[in-house]
């Protein structure tokens, strides 16, 4: 069955930027304000998931060849990585730091492994929502 | 880090490498890259020897868990010396030996992964002082075995086996940790070292006879016991290597070490004596007793093994009387039992692996262990004739080979033992060295024919039409280096009595003087009762050997019904049975009943603590004002959850579903909670995307059970958790029993430099709750796309049962 869904299409292709920011920007804002590793992922996933409900799995796996499940395994790799990290640094199993940070252009920054962990949060939820949702949609 | 740590770790180092880089390497190589891992430690131990006959031990600590008294101690004295000696000795052999006998089709990395891990676990048994450690090395030799054994996995037997030789020598292991833990509350201390100094603190402790005997199940499991041998024979699935390395030559004598390293602290004591000696006894006759009837080869010097474990355990048991008199010139002689314990351990290691290495070789040439067919193999076969011959002559006790002269010390020390008066041993002493007697006969009778069914008499038709040859010289060389050893040990027995055994006593005795207790060791004592003993032996069984065919029925008197492997075929299959009964009445596959438990469980706990413990305390005063918009968030969700109870269609509970989820995430809106408002509704559309990609994958909604009964008290439950659950929302508000932890969260910009609450607590203060949720969530992930795209497709054959 052939779907005409040109207005879909056109306007995911503008919507899916917008929630890509949103999530993006969630999950740097999440230090200080709302947002954070795992709102950031949920919301970075839900657009990926949006873009294969409107194109279909083939072209988006073109366009973006990545395999979800080692986005997820790349996720708890840096979680449990910076939890064991720490331990090398000989304070306790699990301690975050942070500092600030003069960098060129972008000025003063405060940067914490925190960060890390988080990302890594987020790399988990993306990769496995994405891999249930594709999984379950591709069974027949 | 200290050689000891290095010996042991070194087998760990390739066991992990060898998976990883087989692929890389031919298989003809993987093999002798393995070969050299137990060559180049047994030449390194051989280092060892004159430095520990001096009577010098080494020792290293390496601290792991400080705080409960476990750390990796190594301790190397003349005891484990021998041990490890063998371990990797017969180890390098049998690697060799595999190397010809193991056709490179077969997954060789498997193979010698777990063989290289078994042998560093044995020596870290061996050389570990503490408890705990020398326990998780001990469960590790199981599990290395249980793989070992299921190598051949595609055959039913082999996992029967497997399974058997695990649920046995676990068992046991789990009631010698429990020894261990009775020793290291009467002692205070896990180093077997310090427990042997202050033996006096312990020898008069109500535990003593409890730890005694539970440390004496680990050993009695795992050296095949008498009534635990069962798991012996049915080892012998696994490839022969393996049951020449572990099942004869290293891993059934863990349970020999155990009892000699810790006779220095039961030892003297009455239980102790009967139950070592005893024991092996019974296991002396009843090995060599069964291996008569057996028609597999293997099966015989399975049964042959379970025999002479029980003959070192009895003399072990015997030598452990020296400790009851303590130090005088008349106790020296019982020490002389252990040493004899000790030189047979070593015999017999040398005689049994070539004797499986020559079954094996039988196996590989003609292509069945079975007596019935095998026989008049001897001229094709010259070679591996003579192997056998000495192999089994030394095991049958005769001269000029090894096993003669520990059977002599053999009797010796039975007669000796048998003639005392302590124990009540002046009424049951009479038939200690009658039992040994009796056992030597069958000993002999399943010796010659192992060696006469196999290689004289007339060629069977079956095997005729093979190309009978010898086997190539590779398959040869570990069984004629073994059979060598068996020769020479004969002749020059004290170098090993006086560099190996000597060392060895003074761990057994540490309180006796080390010059008293080694023996000269000679062929030739003069005709004392010991040789007619043997020549009784001899001449017994030679007879009962031609008329075997006439008492053969001897064996048909005892019922099926009642031997031990039935026993435990029945213990494990009522066991299975009444679990798998069990588990089908409450999961019965409706989710209706699941969620029943779950909520009755639920209200039982949390609302039941609510009731008893008077928690709920509920006053108007504090609450603040509830909006309009409120009130109408309320309703619409009050609305929504009863029309929910009505919906017809999936999709309409979807959506009405999704209702209630959004009006929840308005509620965290008007409380100023974006975060969670957020997260919400995030959450709440992808569930609902959810639910609708996996829409067509249900079938309709089916007319439930429409019994009233039924219907009532699903409504009640859900009334009841509703209840609990508001009731919970109420009270909380007021419970007082435990001081809030808010306070300690809003100073977060200070503790963890950010000003988001929530997030210090997901990112900082619970971070671990976060990374394991993380790792939860991943599994579930996977378990969903294995689920999924994994299933077993119809027609799909099944693995398991072949």
């Amino acid at each position: 069955m052939k779907v005409n869904d040109v207005i879909l299409r056109t306007i995911v292709k503008g919507v899916v930027l917008i929630i890509l920011t949103l999530g993006v920007y969630l999950f740097f804002s999440g230090h200080n304000a709302p947002g954070g590793g795992f709102i950031g992922g949920l919301v970075l996933g839900s657009a990926i998931v949006l873009l294969y409900i409107t194109y279909d799995i083939e072209t988006i796996q073109r366009k973006m060849p990545f395999d979800f499940k080692k986005v997820a395994a790349l996720g708890v790799l840096l979680t449990t990585g910076t939890a064991i990290g720490s331990l090398y640094f000989n304070v306790p199993f699990l301690s975050q730091t942070d500092g600030y940070f003069q960098i060129p252009i972008l000025g003063e920054k405060h940067l914490t492994t925190v960060t890390i962990f988080e990302a890594g949060v987020a790399l988990t939820v993306i990769g496995t929502l994405v891999t249930i949702i594709l999984s379950i949609s591709e069974d027949d | 880090m200290p050689i000891e740590f290095i010996i042991i770790l070194l087998p760990f180092l390739f066991a992990v490498l060898i998976p990883i880089f087989h692929r890389r390497l031919s298989k003809k190589f993987i093999g002798w890259i393995v070969f050299f891992i137990p060559l180049s430690l047994f030449i390194l131990l051989t280092t060892f020897i004159p430095r520990i006959s001096n009577g010098e031990t080494f020792s290293n600590t390496y601290e792991w868990i400080p705080s409960l008294n476990i750390n990796f101690t190594t301790y190397i004295d003349g005891l484990s010396l021998i041990l490890s000696l063998l371990i990797t000795g017969i180890g390098a052999l049998v690697v060799f030996y595999s190397n010809f006998y193991l056709s490179k089709k077969e997954s060789l990395h498997h193979f010698y992964c777990y063989l290289l891990l078994f042998m560093g676990a044995m020596l870290g048994v061996v050389y570990s002082d503490n408890l705990i450690v020398l326990y998780a090395f001990w469960e590790l030799t199981s599990v290395s075995s249980f793989l070992l054994i299921a190598f051949w996995h595609h055959r039913k037997a082999s996992r029967a086996g497997a399974r058997k030789s695990m649920t046995i020598t676990v068992s046991g292991g789990i009631a010698m940790l429990a020894g261990f833990l009775m020793l290291y509350t009467m002692s205070g201390t896990l180093s077997i070292r310090e427990i042997i100094v202050n033996v006096d603190v312990i020898s008069d402790h109500t535990l003593f006879i409890p730890a005694l005997i539970l440390v004496l199940l680990g050993a009695f499991t795992k050296s095949a016991q008498f009534p635990f041998h069962i798991w012996l024979p049915d080892a012998m699935e696994a490839p022969t290597p393996v049951s020449a390395y572990l099942h004869s030559a290293t891993m059934v004598k863990a349970g020999i070490y155990l009892v000699a390293r810790f006779t220095p602290i039961f030892g003297g004591d009455m239980t102790w004596f009967w139950l070592v000696s005893g024991m092996g006894l019974i296991t002396l006759f009843w090995g060599s007793f069964n291996a008569v009837r057996q028609t597999d080869l293997k099966a015989i010097l399975a049964f042959s093994t379970v025999s002479q474990l029980g003959l070192i355990m009895s003399l072990l048991g015997f030598g452990s009387i020296a400790l009851y008199f303590g130090y005088t010139t008349e106790s020296i002689v019982y020490t002389q039992a252990t040493f004899a314990a000790l030189f047979h351990l070593i015999n017999h290691s040398t005689f049994k692996g070539a004797l499986f290495m020559m079954v094996g070789i039988v196996d590989h040439e003609v292509g069945t262990r079975d007596i019935r067919r095998l026989g008049g193999l001897m001229s094709f076969m010259p070679v591996t004739f003579t192997i056998a011959l000495i192999g089994s002559f030394s095991m049958a006790g005769l001269p000029p080979f090894n096993g003669f002269l520990s059977k002599e010390m053999f009797f010796t020390a039975a007669i000796k033992v048998g003639s005392l008066d302590i124990f009540s041993l002046d009424s049951l002493g009479i038939f200690i060295p009658i039992i040994a007697w009796v056992a030597s006969v069958f000993t002999f009778i399943y010796c010659l024919i192992v060696v006469g069914r196999t290689f004289t008499g007339k060629v069977k038709p079956d095997i005729k039409e093979r190309d009978l040859h010898e086997a190539p010289f590779g398959m040869l060389v570990s069984p004629l280096i073994l059979v060598t050893l068996v020769i020479l040990i004969f002749f020059f027995p004290n170098i090993i009595g006086n560099y190996l055994l000597k060392p060895a006593m003074t761990s057994v005795y540490p309180t006796f003087p080390v010059d008293e207790m080694t023996p000269r060791i000679y062929a030739w004592h003069g005709l004392n009762p010991e040789l007619w003993m043997t020549i009784g032996v001899i001449v017994l069984g030679i007879v009962l050997y031609k008329l075997v065919k006439y008492w053969v029925r001897v064996y048909k008197w005892f019922p099926q019904k009642l031997t031990f492997n039935s026993i435990y075929e029945g213990f494990i299959t009522k066991s299975e049975d009444f679990s798998e009964n069990l588990t089908n009445r409450y999961m019965n596959g409706n989710l209706t009943n699941y969620f029943i438990y779950i909520y009755i469980f639920f209200i039982a706990t949390v609302a039941g603590y609510f009731i008893t413990s008077e928690a709920f305390v509920w006053n108007t005063l504090n609450d603040s004002n509830v909006d309009h918009y409120e009130l109408i968030l309320i309703f619409v969700m009050m609305f929504t959850a009863v029309a929910l109870t009505f919906a017809k269609s999936r999709i309409t509970a979807v959506l009405i579903n999704g209702v209630l989820g959004y009006s929840v995430a308005f509620f965290f809106v008007s409380f100023r909670a974006p975060d969670l408002a957020l997260t919400q509704l995030v959450v709440e559309s992808i569930t609902t995307a959810l639910f609708l990609i996996c829409f067509k994958f249900l079938p309709e909604i089916k007319k439930e059970d429409s019994r009233r009964i039924w219907k009532i008290s699903k409504g009640v439950i859900s009334i009841l958790v509703g209840v609990t659950v508001t009731i919970v929302g109420l009270a909380v508000v007021h419970y007082e029993k435990v001081t809030t932890i808010s306070t300690y969260f809003e100073d977060a910009y200070h503790l963890a430099g950010g000003k988001n609450i929530v997030n210090t607590i997901l990112g900082d203060f619970r971070a671990f709750d976060t990374m394991l949720e993380v790792v939860v969530l991943f599994i579930a992930g996977l378990g969903v796309y294995a689920l999924i795209k994994l299933k077993a497709r119809k027609g799909d054959t099944d693995v398991e049962s072949k």
